[in-house]
C-alpha cells in the first residue's frame, strides 16, 4: 500500500473523495509519522491526536452518508502555535503563555474546522514569531529534516519542517518579514504570504499588526492554492480584511502546471541578487530565470533603490508595533504571573517581574528597541523615518510593477545555516530576511518555491512577488516553475532529501 | 542620532516593564547599540517631502450593525487567568502606597 504521508494534499483529497482511503487512515498515518520522527525534529509543540482522529471519524461517516464536503475535508493539517485554537494549548513559543488554553478559535481555525480538516497539532516557532531559525523558541529549536544540525528557518520552522518531513501535508504559517517564505526556502517546501488583508488576522497572536499575514505551508504550489482558498477571503472580525472575493488561486495553479508563460513579464530585482547571496543560490536563481524564459516569459531587470533601507525600516516598525502588541502580557488576565522576590507586590512590579521571567532574549531586545524608537525625542528620527521609507519602498514596487507582471529574487541569501551559528549575532540573523521583508512593508503577496540544491546539497528557494490582490499570479508562475523543474529533476525536490532515521 | 547607552537601555526597559538582571543589561545594551546604529540609516532618505505610511493598503473605517452579540462566557475567560475571584480577575494592588 502507498505510504499516505507521501501524497500531496491534492492527491490525498482525491483518494478521500473516491473513498479509496479514509480520513482515519490518513490521519493515523500522519500521527504515526509524527511519533516516529519527532524525537529527531521537534516540529510540534503539541500533538492533538485524539481530537484529530475524532474529526477524521466524523468526516468519514459524513462522507459515507453522502454529504457534500469541502475538497480538503479529511486532509490533516498542522497549525503554527501563534494561531489560537480553542481547547488546544497555544504558546506562540513563549514561556509567558506556557499552558494557556485559548477560550476561542481564530477565524483560520474556525474555517479549518468547518471544512473538516483534522488538526494534527501546533507547530514550533521562534517566540512570538521573532526570529529566522526557531532557535528563539522557549521550548527548544526545530531541526531541518535535510540536515538535523541545521536550522529549519523561522519563525515558522516547525510548520516547514513538519511538511518537509511528511508529518503533515498542509500547515499554517504566519509571515511578518519572511516567516513563511524563508523556512520554505531552507526546507525545500512551498510557502505563500498572501496580500495583506487577504487572510483574516482575527485570532493570530499579533506581532506587528501592519505586517502580519497568515498563509499556507505545503509541498506543492497547488496544495498552497487549495489551502489559501480555504483560509482566505473577507472576515468581518478583522477590520483590515479585504472585502472582495479572492482571485482564482487553484485555477491559476492548474493553469501554471501547463508550463506556458508566454507574454508574462518577469522583473528581476537588481538589489536582491549579487553580493551577499551564496554562489549556489545565485546559480540556481540564474538557471530558474532561463527556465522561465524558455516557458515564454520575458525577463526584464528592475531597480528598487530604496530596498537597501528596508531592513532598517522593518527593524524599527516591527519592534515598535510589537512593543505595543506585547504590552498585554502583563500577568493579569492570562499566562504567567511572577511576583517580585522582594518589596511591595504591586501590579506594576508584578508586570516587570513577569515579563523579565517570561520573555526570552530576542523578545526583550525587540520590545526595548521598539519602546526606544517610539519614545519622546526619538520618535521622528526612528519610527517616523521608517514610515517614510515604507512609502519609498511602495513607490519602488509601483514603478517595478509598471515594467513587470511579477518580480522575482532568491527567497533567502543562503541555504540553512548551522544551529547556533548566528544565535549570538542578532544583526546577522536579521539579514536572512533581506529579500522577504520588502513585500511585508508594501503589503504585497509573495511565494517561495524550491528551485534546486546549492553546492552544499541543501535546498534553495525562488521568490515570486505580485501586486496587491494579484495573488493568482504567484500561483501561475510558481506552478509553472515547479512543473518545469520537476520535469528536469524527475520528481519533487524532497525526493532528494535524506530519509530520516525513524524511531520504532 | 545618539548612541544608546547602558543607562538609556535601563530606562527604556523600565518603561517597557521588563525587569533585567545587571548581566542581561550589559549584554542587551551592547547588542542594541549595534542594531540601533544599523537601522539609523533610514534617516538618510526620510526627507520632509516624503509622506509617512502607517499601513500597507488604504484603510476605510469599518462598522457593523449596532446589535449586541454574545461574548465569551466569563468562566472560559477566567479559566486562563493567573488568579480570579467572584467572576473577576484578581490582580495585585494597583497603587504603590498602602
Amino acid at each position: 500500500m502507498t505510504d499516505l504521508t507521501r501524497l500531496t494534499a491534492a492527491e490525498l483529497a482525491d483518494r478521500l473523495t473516491s473513498r479509496e482511503v479514509s480520513s482515519v487512515e490518513a490521519t493515523r498515518a500522519h500521527l504515526d509519522r509524527i511519533a516516529a520522527v519527532e524525537p529527531a525534529l521537534h516540529s510540534f509543540l503539541y500533538v492533538n491526536g485524539d481530537e484529530a482522529l475524532a474529526t477524521a471519524r466524523d468526516i468519514d461517516s459524513r462522507r459515507a452518508a453522502g454529504e457534500q464536503l469541502h475538497a480538503l475535508a479529511g486532509v490533516p493539517i498542522a497549525i503554527k502555535d501563534i494561531v489560537v485554537t480553542k481547547g488546544m494549548p497555544t504558546t506562540a513559543g513563549s514561556k509567558i503563555l506556557e499552558g494557556w488554553i485559548p477560550p476561542y478559535d481564530a477565524t483560520i481555525t474556525t474555517r479549518i474546522r468547518a471544512a473538516g480538516l483534522p488538526i494534527l497539532g501546533k507547530t514550533n516557532m521562534d517566540e512570538f514569531a521573532m526570529g529566522s531559525s526557531t532557535e528563539h523558541s522557549a521550548f527548544g529549536n526545530t531541526h531541518n529534516p535535510w540536515d538535523l544540525d541545521r536550522i529549519p528557518g523561522g519563525s515558522g520552522g516547525g510548520s516547514a519542517a513538519a511538511v518537509a518531513a511528511y508529518e503533515a501535508p498542509l500547515a499554517i504559517g504566519t509571515d511578518t518579514g519572511g516567516s513563511i517564505r524563508q523556512p520554505a526556502a531552507v526546507t525545500g517546501t512551498v510557502g505563500v504570504k498572501p496580500t495583506y488583508g487577504g487572510v483574516s488576522r482575527y485570532g493570530l497572536i499579533a506581532l506587528a499588526s501592519s505586517l502580519d499575514q497568515a498563509g499556507p505551508v505545503t509541498r506543492t504550489v497547488l496544495d498552497s492554492a487549495l489551502l489559501h482558498e480555504l483560509i482566505g477571503g473577507h472576515d468581518p472580525r478583522d477590520s483590515t480584511s479585504i472585502d472582495e472575493p479572492l482571485p482564482g488561486l487553484v485555477a491559476a495553479a492548474r493553469q501554471g502546471r501547463s508550463g506556458d508563460l508566454t507574454g508574462l513579464r518577469v522583473g528581476v530585482i537588481s538589489e536582491l541578487t549579487g553580493e551577499g547571496y551564496q554562489p549556489g543560490v545565485r546559480a540556481r536563481f540564474a538557471e530558474s530565470l532561463e527556465v522561465l524564459r524558455g516557458a515564454g516569459a520575458e525577463i526584464v531587470e528592475v531597480s528598487c533603490p530604496n530596498f537597501k533601507y528596508a531592513l532598517g525600516a522593518y527593524y524599527l516598525i516591527l519592534p515598535s508595533e510589537a512593543s505595543s502588541n506585547l504590552a498585554k502580557f502583563d500577568g493579569m488576565r492570562f499566562g504567567l504571573r511572577v511576583e517580585p522576590s522582594e518589596g511591595n507586590v504591586t501590579a506594576e512590579r508584578v508586570m516587570g517581574a513577569t515579563r523579565g521571567a517570561g520573555f526570552g532574549d530576542e523578545v526583550k531586545r525587540r520590545i526595548i528597541l521598539g519602546t526606544y524608537a517610539l519614545s519622546a525625542g526619538y520618535y521622528d528620527a526612528y519610527y517616523g523615518s521608517a514610515q517614510k521609507v515604507r512609502t519609498l519602498i511602495q513607490r519602488d514596487f509601483a514603478a517595478a510593477f509598471a515594467q513587470a507582471d511579477v518580480l522575482v529574487s532568491p527567497t533567502a541569501p543562503t541555504t540553512a545555516f548551522k544551529l547556533g551559528e548566528k544565535l549570538d549575532d542578532p544583526l546577522a540573523m536579521y539579514l536572512n530576511d533581506v529579500a522577504t521583508i520588502p513585500a511585508n512593508l508594501a503589503g504585497i503577496p509573495g511565494l517561495s518555491v524550491p528551485n534546486g540544491l546549492s553546492d552544499d546539497g541543501l535546498p534553495v528557494g525562488f521568490q515570486v512577488l505580485a501586486p496587491a490582490k494579484a495573488d493568482d499570479r504567484l500561483y501561475r508562475v510558481g506552478a509553472a516553475l515547479e512543473a518545469l523543474l520537476e520535469a528536469q529533476w524527475g520528481g519533487p525536490i524532497l525526493a532528494k532529501a535524506p530519509e530520516l532515521e525513524v524511531a520504532r | 542620532m545618539s548612541t544608546l547607552s547602558r543607562d538609556e537601555v535601563a530606562r527604556v526597559a523600565a518603561l517597557a516593564r521588563i525587569d533585567l538582571t545587571p548581566a542581561e543589561l550589559d549584554r542587551l545594551a551592547g547588542e542594541l547599540r549595534v542594531i540601533v546604529d544599523a537601522v539609523a540609516s533610514v534617516s538618510e532618505v526620510a526627507t520632509p517631502d516624503v509622506p509617512a505610511t502607517s499601513h500597507p493598503l488604504p484603510l476605510t473605517n469599518v462598522f457593523r450593525a449596532d446589535v449586541p452579540e454574545p461574548s465569551l462566557p466569563v468562566a472560559d475567560v477566567l479559566a486562563g487567568a493567573p488568579a480570579s475571584m467572584d467572576g473577576k480577575f484578581l490582580v495585585p494592588q494597583i497603587l504603590e502606597e498602602d
